[in-house]
């Protein structure tokens, strides 16, 4: 008897099937991961046994993760806005780095010794200048309907480079010894960290906006817009719900979004504005806001897994010597494994026996 | 003139990388498949190209080294497009963080190392025009195969039978299949050896241009590629043009930093990129006056034979 596999075409995904599709994927892109690190000369259960005992071995790599989950969570946020309205926002980064800047000029040129004026100036200097380079796609697509996938892109080269003029030149700490960086920033402009983690109080604020974006998406009108248009521009513009304002709106509140993850990562941690003080936070951001469906709390649970991997690369860098590249690999597999499986959400894949002629 | 042919010819070799890119995206793009992972092809074509060429001294092994690696890798994402149906988008993206990742990863051994590569081969009589003849025909052999490319590619897309049938089916795949012909093998076609092109584009970076290896060397010309493909309305003439104004723009941008101004460096270095999103907008303004774009039609919508409407 011959059998042959039959693609049928879903009407209706179970829920089960739903919660544990991610989770298939992501196992099979471990797997393919680790097919692809073993290509590369790197065991990849050595590999994996490694970065789990980094990221979850210790109460010190726990809060290292959450460390990491924060900006994770907040870009996560500030992407997942973009998407709702199927506005493509890769710009996270650059949006991130511009609002560092702010933070760092707020701090230059405002000296407060109130704590909670300081830190505030700081977050809106970084909301208003991330929200401005959100704009700039947003204005530019709303009006010309100009590509923002690009442009969000080119954005992001200009505001890395922006930043570099900046601790490369004016604002340059004289005391570093040609380190390029800008001075510490004094105790008052610092978030308070926990007990003696890295821990900083932006978790709080991450929290704070992923019950926001909950409450706006869900239950306001703005949120109705958003996803109106997001799920049918066109019908949304019928119903009378304006196109262009809207994705000025919608750019601006996620570069703002993106840029309070610039302040609070180098309010909270670092200390002062850096090279590289974002090491790809804006594009894992993509990651987790496509991996949760845009789903508040999923974007939590994603940004955990990724703050996992993120640790748990730094620790294989250090223990097996490779380079973070590695963690890119693993979260291109992961895209990859969660595509290939888009298929079985949409068809089931049935064995049927062959009829003889 | 002294002083402007050596930065035309600079124009002309560092938007050697961009224009096979540009071209690769063209095919794929027309063909109804959009490819946003070009930046992480060329990183992969610009390392294995450098590989191949470091262990066997040939460049030419390198180059199409890197086109079949650039093949196997679009596979992928033809599949997830063409097949799948998946979004092409991330899709794309994840491409780019794939090719980034992995290309730094096995290519950590590579840095520091340099190959003799390309050298440069002065066409007889062409090269002794004035201007022209060291703008244009004083290069590497892969900068000629890119005119090549170039000619051949404007033939193939409006005046032959597979041209037409590449520009049916990113117009209206139904129609294709309506036809005979498989809407599905084309695409997946066009997107493998687009991917290919952008590869060897990679390749030309670390094998002409620079002649060595460094981790994420491509700098962002993937997506300028991209870029390119819209302002050249996907016709690979324009994209020729396209890809020298930022070659132009990179190179000026090295010769004003070599000639020791004062200006600093970072800002040098945000030109290529603002000029990309400048060059965008005009497009988009053009575009929005009703001058008519020849985009293909059913880009970035998967096709589907059972859901065809």
């Amino acid at each position: 008897m011959k059998y042959r596999i039959v693609f049928r075409k879903r009407f209706r995904t179970g829920m089960i099937f739903e919660g544990v599709l991610p989770v298939l994927s992501v196992l099979a892109a471990l797997f393919l991961a680790g097919v692809a690190l073993m290509f590369f000369g790197v065991s990849p259960l050595e590999a994996y046994r490694a970065m789990f005992r980094g990221a979850l071995g210790s109460w010190y790599g726990f809060s290292e993760v959450l460390v990491k989950t924060i900006p994770l969570v907040i870009s996560g946020v500030a992407v997942g806005f973009a998407f709702r309205m199927k506005i493509w926002n890769i710009g996270a980064e650059g949006q991130i780095y511009m609002g560092a800047l702010a933070t760092a000029a707020a701090v230059r040129f405002l000296q407060s010794s109130s704590q909670f004026s300081m830190l505030l100036a700081m977050a809106v200097a970084a909301v208003i200048a991330g929200g401005f380079w959100g704009c700039i796609a947003g204005v530019l697509k709303a009006r010309w309907n100009v590509n923002e996938v690009i442009t969000t892109l080119m954005l992001n080269y200009v505001a890395i480079h922006l930043a570099e003029y900046f601790i490369y030149g004016p604002w340059r700490d004289p005391s570093s010894l040609g380190f390029p960086m800008t001075p510490p920033f004094p105790p008052s402009a610092r978030l308070p960290q926990f007990l003696d983690t890295r821990v900083h109080l932006g978790i709080v604020a991450a929290i704070v906006l992923v019950l926001i974006f909950r409450l706006v998406i869900r239950w306001t009108r703005w949120g109705f817009e958003i996803r109106a248009v997001g799920e049918n521009p066109k019908a949304a513009e019928y119903a009378g719900i304006r196109y262009g304002r809207n994705v000025v709106m919608v750019m601006f509140v996620s570069g703002a979004i993106a840029g309070l993850a610039g302040m609070t990562e180098i309010a909270g941690l670092q200390g002062r504005l850096q090279p590289g003080m974002s090491p790809g936070y804006g594009y894992t951001a993509i990651i987790i806001a496509w991996l949760a469906r845009l789903n508040p709390w999923g974007i939590i649970i994603v940004s955990f897994f990724m703050g996992v991997l993120l640790v748990g690369g730094e620790t294989i860098q250090v223990i097996m010597r490779l380079p973070l590249a590695s963690v890119q690999v693993i979260q291109g597999c992961i895209l990859f494994s969660v595509l290939a499986f888009e298929f079985f959400r949409n068809y089931r894949v049935l064995l049927v026996r062959k009829e003889r002629n | 003139m002294d002083f402007f042919v050596p930065i035309l010819a600079a124009a002309v070799r560092s938007g050697t990388p961009i224009l096979y890119a540009s071209l690769g995206e063209i095919l794929t793009e027309r063909s109804g498949v959009q490819n946003l992972g070009l930046e992480g092809l060329m990183l992969m074509g610009a390392f294995s190209g450098f590989t191949v060429t470091y262990s066997t001294g040939n460049p030419w092994f390198g180059v199409v080294t890197a086109f079949i690696v650039g093949i196997a890798i679009s596979l992928v994402h033809a599949f997830l497009s063409v097949s799948v149906g998946a979004n092409q988008i991330v899709s794309g993206l994840a491409v780019t963080m794939f090719g980034t990742g992995a290309s730094s990863l096995l290519g950590r051994k590579m840095i520091g190392l340099t190959i003799p590569g390309f050298s440069k081969v002065p066409i007889p009589f062409l090269s002794r025009i004035p201007v022209f003849g060291p703008v244009f025909f004083e290069h590497d052999p892969l900068v000629y195969i890119s005119y090549g490319l170039v000619f051949f590619l404007v033939w193939f897309i409006f005046y032959t039978r597979p041209g037409l049938n590449l520009r049916a089916v990113g117009e209206s795949p139904v129609v294709v299949d309506a036809m005979g012909l498989s809407a599905v093998k084309l695409r997946y076609f066009y997107t493998m050896i687009g991917g290919g092109l952008a590869s060897v584009g990679g390749a030309y970076m670390s094998l002409a241009y620079t002649k060595m290896w460094g981790e994420g060397m491509t700098a962002g010309r993937g997506w300028i590629a991209i870029a390119i493909v819209i302002f050249a309305v996907w016709h690979p003439a324009r994209a020729v043009l396209g890809a020298y104004l930022f070659g132009g723009v990179g190179a000026m941008q090295l010769r004003i930093q070599a000639a020791g101004t004062s200006f600093p460096a970072p800002v040098l270095m945000m030109m290529p990129y603002i000029f990309t999103i400048l060059v965008l907008l005009v497009i988009s303004i053009k575009k929005g006056r009703g001058i008519l774009i020849d985009s293909p039609g059913s880009l970035g919508i998967p096709y589907s034979r059972e859901e065809r409407g």
